[in-house]
């Protein structure tokens, strides 16, 4: 196929149908053509993990995917999560803690929070911090994004202990 | 802003089809995407053809042999990680896997992407040449297999013709309960090596029976120290030999400055990080 190619999938639970040029990154298609611009972009070549999302239940770097490899994904992307009214516990988690204050990096945080808290045990900070290490920050310092994750990690322990 | 130039894209289910779609002048076969998409939105890289193989699922698999551990082509690194095969033939796969990139990167790349891309200091490479794997090969004339020091040739450059692809890699099982482990020195969580160590230990009647060290980001490719694992091998097991071979360990490397480390910070790693290696194999050989 050299023209565009159709695509189905879902995002954030809808389901949607396009027409898209090969060569178009997944981060494009969410922002330009679906018009969901939480997830940002800044480096383009998945250094600083602001693209992330959920793809298929796991974290993936939506700026090293192409729009046609979302063919048949279900994809979550920030705002799946939660509105300003009824915000997701990892979105309130953040707020409690300070864990942004610029916000370019947040959305791609709250992603990879998303993936890690199902997939990894994160004892320790340590751990924690090796984890978001494919993420950063320009503001914070990142001690307070610990922070709002070691209570995500916790809570998420204590209710299964 | 940087973005791809625009290519054909072809989606192959079948190693058949695949195959068909790369007779093509300038076709690339995408996998996870991790090392070749950077360099398309750069523009380092712009073929006309990309082929992209991900939905060839046979190639996800990891599998028992006769003798080792066939490890798929499209393995991702998360999965190498805790696949419970590698985890009690080869745990020295997942610990190295905790220095290869970061979780979501780690979700999409590749083993055989890795291998491909040949970096000199990615992980895969450094495996592969520790634990003899034979990298398996498959184009248009059929099947062949490549050894580690055939298949990399020059930092990012490799064996393969460009109507092939490598459907996975073979690790043979050490000849007896053996002790492995992997350690690295990179500037931050999750970046290339400036050096990286892997050691493999088997200890037979309190002698080294095979004692092997493979290196990465000394040299144009990974490499072992055949030098070092010469000498140590029928020596007693202990770690005062080990200690005493190490500056063998350096024979031969040829380093390179560049923006990350000097050539000589390089080779100064070398000892530091096959010591612990060796130690820790031989203690876990010994346990
Ligand atoms: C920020 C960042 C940090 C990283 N850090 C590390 C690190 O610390 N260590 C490390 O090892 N890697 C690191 N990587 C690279 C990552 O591991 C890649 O996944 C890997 O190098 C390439 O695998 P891939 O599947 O993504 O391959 P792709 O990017 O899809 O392909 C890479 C190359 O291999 C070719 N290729 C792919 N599959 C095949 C096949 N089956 N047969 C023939 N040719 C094939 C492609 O044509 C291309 O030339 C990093 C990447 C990023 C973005
Ligand atoms: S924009 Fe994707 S990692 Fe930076
Ligand atoms: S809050 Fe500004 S970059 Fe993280």
């Amino acid at each position: 196929m050299t023209g565009k190619a159709r695509i189905t999938l879902t995002v954030n639970g809808e389901p949607f149908e396009a027409d898209v040029e090969p060569r178009m990154l997944a981060a494009d298609f969410l922002r330009d053509e679906l018009g969901l611009t939480g997830t940002h972009v800044g480096c383009e070549h998945g250094v600083c993990g602001t693209c992330t999302i959920m793809m298929n239940g796991v974290s993936a770097r939506s700026c090293l995917m192409l729009a046609v490899q979302l063919d048949g994904a279900e994809v979550q992307t920030v705002e799946g999560l939660g509105t300003i009214r009824d915000m997701h516990r990892i979105q309130e988690a953040f707020h409690e803690h300070h864990a942004l204050q610029c916000g370019f990096c947040t959305p791609g945080f709250l992603m990879t929070v998303c993936d890690i808290l199902e997939s990894l045990p994160l004892r320790t900070d340590a751990e924690i911090r090796d984890a978001l290490s494919g993420n950063i920050c320009r503001c914070t310092g990142y001690d307070h994004i610990v922070k709002a994750v070691r209570t995500l990690v916790d809570e998420r322990d204590g209710a299964a202990s | 802003m940087m973005k791809p130039a625009a290519f054909e894209y072809v989606r192959p289910e079948t190693l058949a089809e695949a195959v068909t779609a790369l007779d093509h002048d300038d076709a690339r076969i995408i996998a996870g995407g991790q090392s070749l998409l950077p360099m398309m939105n750069f523009r380092l890289v712009q073929p006309e053809r990309l082929v992209d193989i991900n939905r060839i699922t046979e190639l996800e698999r990891i599998e028992r042999t006769k003798t080792g551990l066939r490890i798929g082509a499209l393995t991702r690194h998360a999965n190498a990680a805790r696949d419970p095969l590698l985890a009690e033939h080869f745990p020295i796969v997942a610990e190295a896997m905790g220095h290869v990139a970061h979780v979501a990167i780690r979700n999409r790349g590749t083993v055989a992407g890795s291998l491909c891309h040949a970096d000199p200091s990615a992980e895969w490479p450094l495996l592969v040449t520790l634990l003899d794997g034979e990298i398996e090969i498959l184009g248009s004339d059929g099947h062949r297999s490549a050894e580690p020091s055939e298949f990399f040739l020059a930092p990012l450059v490799t064996d393969i013709e460009e109507q092939e692809l490598v459907t996975g890699v073979h690790l043979p099982l050490p000849a007896g309960p053996s002790g492995m482990a992997f350690e690295e020195v990179a500037q931050r969580a999750g970046d290339f090596a400036v050096v990286a160590a892997g050691a493999m230990v088997r200890v037979e009647n309190d002698t080294f029976a095979e004692v092997r060290l493979g290196l990465g980001g000394v040299f144009d490719t990974s490499v072992r120290a055949r030098a070092l694992e010469g000498a140590l091998t029928g020596q007693r097991a202990r770690a005062e030999e080990l200690e005493a071979a190490l500056p063998l360990a350096i024979e031969d490397l040829e380093p390179n400055d560049d923006l990350h480390a000097s050539a000589d910070y390089r080779l100064s790693l070398v000892p530091v990080l096959a010591r612990r290696a060796l130690i820790r194999a031989l203690h876990r050989a010994t346990q």
